[in-house]
């Protein structure tokens, strides 16, 4: 008696699986795709051998400047440079600082990664910028005062982004909250504050932070020059965040807004523990966006003579024994921007996923 | 239209009872450092080498200072500050000098409340061209191409000059300086034109530096130089005097290696400059070996060329104007005595 033997499935013909049909189904499925295919690899072709070349084949990693003889880039010049772009004029005997400062950084970050206990996290956060600010410079604890003049680089791209980021971000709430507020006074002093700030452009107020508030002081008084750029940035994202966290808080719905009153909650109470919750959480993206415009902002302060890590190529070009190095310059610190924007933009996707509490 | 900035600015300050009361003077011996504007980053003025120590002819200047009042060049602070902010810096009291290769006008000297110093560095709008087109003077440049950035006030002298020399070019214009230099390395043009000093450094931007030449006209003015607040006669001559003392040092022959065995010289110019005779130093305000200490630990006017700008760096400027007087320059200093 003839069992019944299921039999094995004939595998997908040829034409419907695999790589052929892959291409042929994205990238080839009519003329004018496959038209535009063969554009766009010539212009890969055009544009990626050269770029590779350039970048790594032909360029010359070590030795002196007079004994290059390859076309391509001569990274001499940033591996030259390379303490300059990093920790600005920090002297070289301190870097160990910002070393540890970093390392602090990605310890806080996984801390709050691992650490459940609120009242911990709370002392962390609190603790965090204390440390890292005593540590850069110095002052306490018998470090060497390490002058802001001094600091720069890399090191002052990322402290001028991570203070106007954390900074402007409570300020940025209250003043979303006010402008949502029933109270006029506080209303209006919100909207002023928000208009005011998002119609001038931040270049404008480091200029009045640099060059017009010191004539405004008393002979004798130095404030800061970092500081009070530091100031104008806060003000100015705190503007934007403020906007943002405003739209996030339009965007949940009035119910929630009643329930949280109707079960007895005061103001603060229904803000912290139901509406700003779900009000940030949408606001992520938006968030995430401004503060990496935020970071690749920073770069103005080059105008009121601070030095980041873009300003540092344009000063380090100007050293008479290594003329003509722009372009590499360019170049390294184009791939230190994406590297630190698309961290960001990584890390925002993960909180998303996190707190992604739909079904 | 940036003139009128700083002057409303400083309209402004005026009216504001802020303006230094202490003396320059006894403030930077209070503190014991010397503010120094710099820019941020000029080729062989002011700019840092690889360890991040500030070099240059400005740096020299300021260094020059802080020898002769502190009696330690070291003992400055540079603060770098944008062609924007310069003027307010010093205003404000922000810093005590600004060396920031400033052009002498009338309308800084007169309205911004500043006193310039001096000059120690006469540039000029000056030309380069290619080799190739086998030219050696300005007054050959008839109908060739210029590579000019818009709106800057180097395109109006090229215009005057062509014009009162009845010639013609052409222009490809271009937005900022970078894309400028861009067309010229890209044969775009036969020539570009920009303060001299600051074709030096174009040059050596060059693919191949040897294939341009620096033309020996110069078509405009721009005499550069330290720059005080106004109103502080005694700092103000501290200034111009290191500037002379360096600039008279060079001329009797004293730099920073002979210095030493030139203190046990007869010359009677000498021993007034180092202090062994008159009352110089006591007369500024300041000891009187005021002007030793900045030969021997800066050195005197020509070796700051030297090192910064001229043979001794990559730069290689002729001292042309900045020659002294008495070699064809426009370099002189009032006698010391």
């Amino acid at each position: 008696m003839a069992t019944y033997a299921v039999k094995e499935a004939k595998p997908a013909p040829s034409t419907s699986k695999g790589v052929l049909f892959w291409l042929r189904e994205n990238l080839f499925s009519d003329i004018k795709n496959s038209l535009l295919t063969l554009a766009g690899l010539y212009f890969l072709y055009t544009i990626i051998p050269p770029l590779l070349n350039w970048m790594i084949f032909d360029a010359t990693w070590s030795g002196a400047q007079d004994e290059v003889v390859k076309e391509g880039a001569r990274w001499i010049f940033i591996v030259e440079k390379l303490d300059q772009f990093i920790y600005g004029f920090y002297p070289e005997s301190l870097h160990w600082r910002p070393n540890l400062v970093a390392l602090i950084c990605i310890a806080f970050l996984l801390s709050m990664k691992f650490v459940k206990n609120l009242n911990l996290k709370i002392a962390l956060i609190l603790a965090f910028p204390v440390v890292c600010f005593i540590l850069i410079s110095g002052g306490w604890f018998g470090l060497e005062i390490v002058e802001t003049e001094k600091w720069g680089g890399l090191m002052l791209t990322v402290l001028v982004a991570a203070v106007g980021i954390i900074a402007s971000f409570p300020i940025g709430i209250i003043l979303a909250l006010g402008r949502q507020s029933h109270m006029p006074i506080v209303k209006t002093l919100c909207v002023g504050f928000i208009e005011f700030v998002r119609g001038v452009p931040l270049i404008t107020i480091l200029f009045m932070a640099s060059v017009v508030l010191p004539l405004f002081f008393s002979d004798g008084i130095d404030f800061d020059k970092l500081l009070r750029a530091l100031i104008g940035i806060t003000l100015f994202q705190a503007a934007y965040i403020a906007e943002v966290v405003r739209g996030g808080l339009q965007a949940i719905p009035r119910g929630q807004y009643e329930a949280s009153e109707s079960l007895g909650l005061s103001y603060w109470q229904g803000m912290i523990l139901v509406i700003l919750p779900q009000a940030l959480k949408i606001s992520i993206p938006n968030l995430v966006g401004s503060f990496i415009s935020l970071f690749k902002d920073t770069t103005l302060v080059l105008i009121i003579g601070l030095f980041d890590i873009l300003a540092m190529v344009t000063l380090t070009n100007s050293d008479t024994n290594w003329l003509g190095y722009e372009v590499e310059g360019y170049v390294f610190v184009t791939i230190i921007y994406w590297v630190i924007c698309f961290t960001m933009s990584q890390y925002s996707k993960a909180i998303e996923r996190k707190f992604n509490t739909e079904h | 239209m940036k003139l009128t900035k700083i002057a409303l600015m400083l309209g402004i300050a005026s009216l504001l009872p802020n303006l230094a009361s202490a003396s320059t003077l006894d403030q930077v011996v209070k503190k014991g450092v010397l503010n120094c504007g710099v820019s941020t980053g000029i080729p062989g003025f002011s700019a840092t080498d690889s360890k991040g120590v500030w070099k240059g002819i400005d740096v020299d200047f300021c260094q020059s200072v802080a020898a002769a009042v502190l009696g330690d060049p070291a003992k400055v602070k540079y603060i770098p500050l944008t062609a924007k902010e310069r003027f307010t810096a010093l205003q404000s009291g922000e810093i005590d000098l600004l060396a920031r290769s400033s052009t002498w006008t009338a309308t800084r000297d007169t309205s911004l409340g500043l006193n310039f110093a001096g000059v120690n560095y006469y540039d000029g709008q000056g030309f380069l061209v290619n080799k190739e087109l086998g030219i050696s003077s300005a007054k050959e440049l008839d109908g060739a191409t210029f590579c000019i950035q818009a709106g800057t006030t180097t395109e109006l002298n090229l215009t005057d000059y062509f014009k009162a020399n009845k010639m013609a070019y052409k222009a490809v214009t271009y937005d900022t300086s970078g894309q400028t230099i861009d067309g010229f390395k890209k044969g775009r043009c036969d020539a570009v034109t920009s303060d001299a000093s600051q074709l030096y450094g174009l040059k050596l931007k060059m693919n191949k530096p040897n294939s341009v030449v620096v033309l020996p006209e110069i078509i405009s003015k721009e005499p550069l130089g330290p720059v005080v607040r106004q109103g502080d006669d005694q700092w103000f001559n501290i200034v111009r005097w290191t500037m002379f003392a360096t600039l008279e040092a060079e001329e009797l022959g004293v730099s920073s290696a002979n210095v030493d065995a030139q203190l046990k010289s007869q010359n009677p110019g000498i021993k007034r400059l180092l202090g062994t005779s008159g009352k110089a130093g006591e007369n500024l305000g300041l000891s009187s070996d005021w002007a030793y200490n900045i030969i021997k630990k800066v050195g005197n006017y020509g070796e700051m060329f030297d090192r910064n700008v001229g043979k001794g760096s990559p730069l290689n400027i002729e001292r042309g104007l900045n020659n002294l007087w008495n070699q064809g320059g426009l370099m002189y200093s009032m006698p010391i005595r």
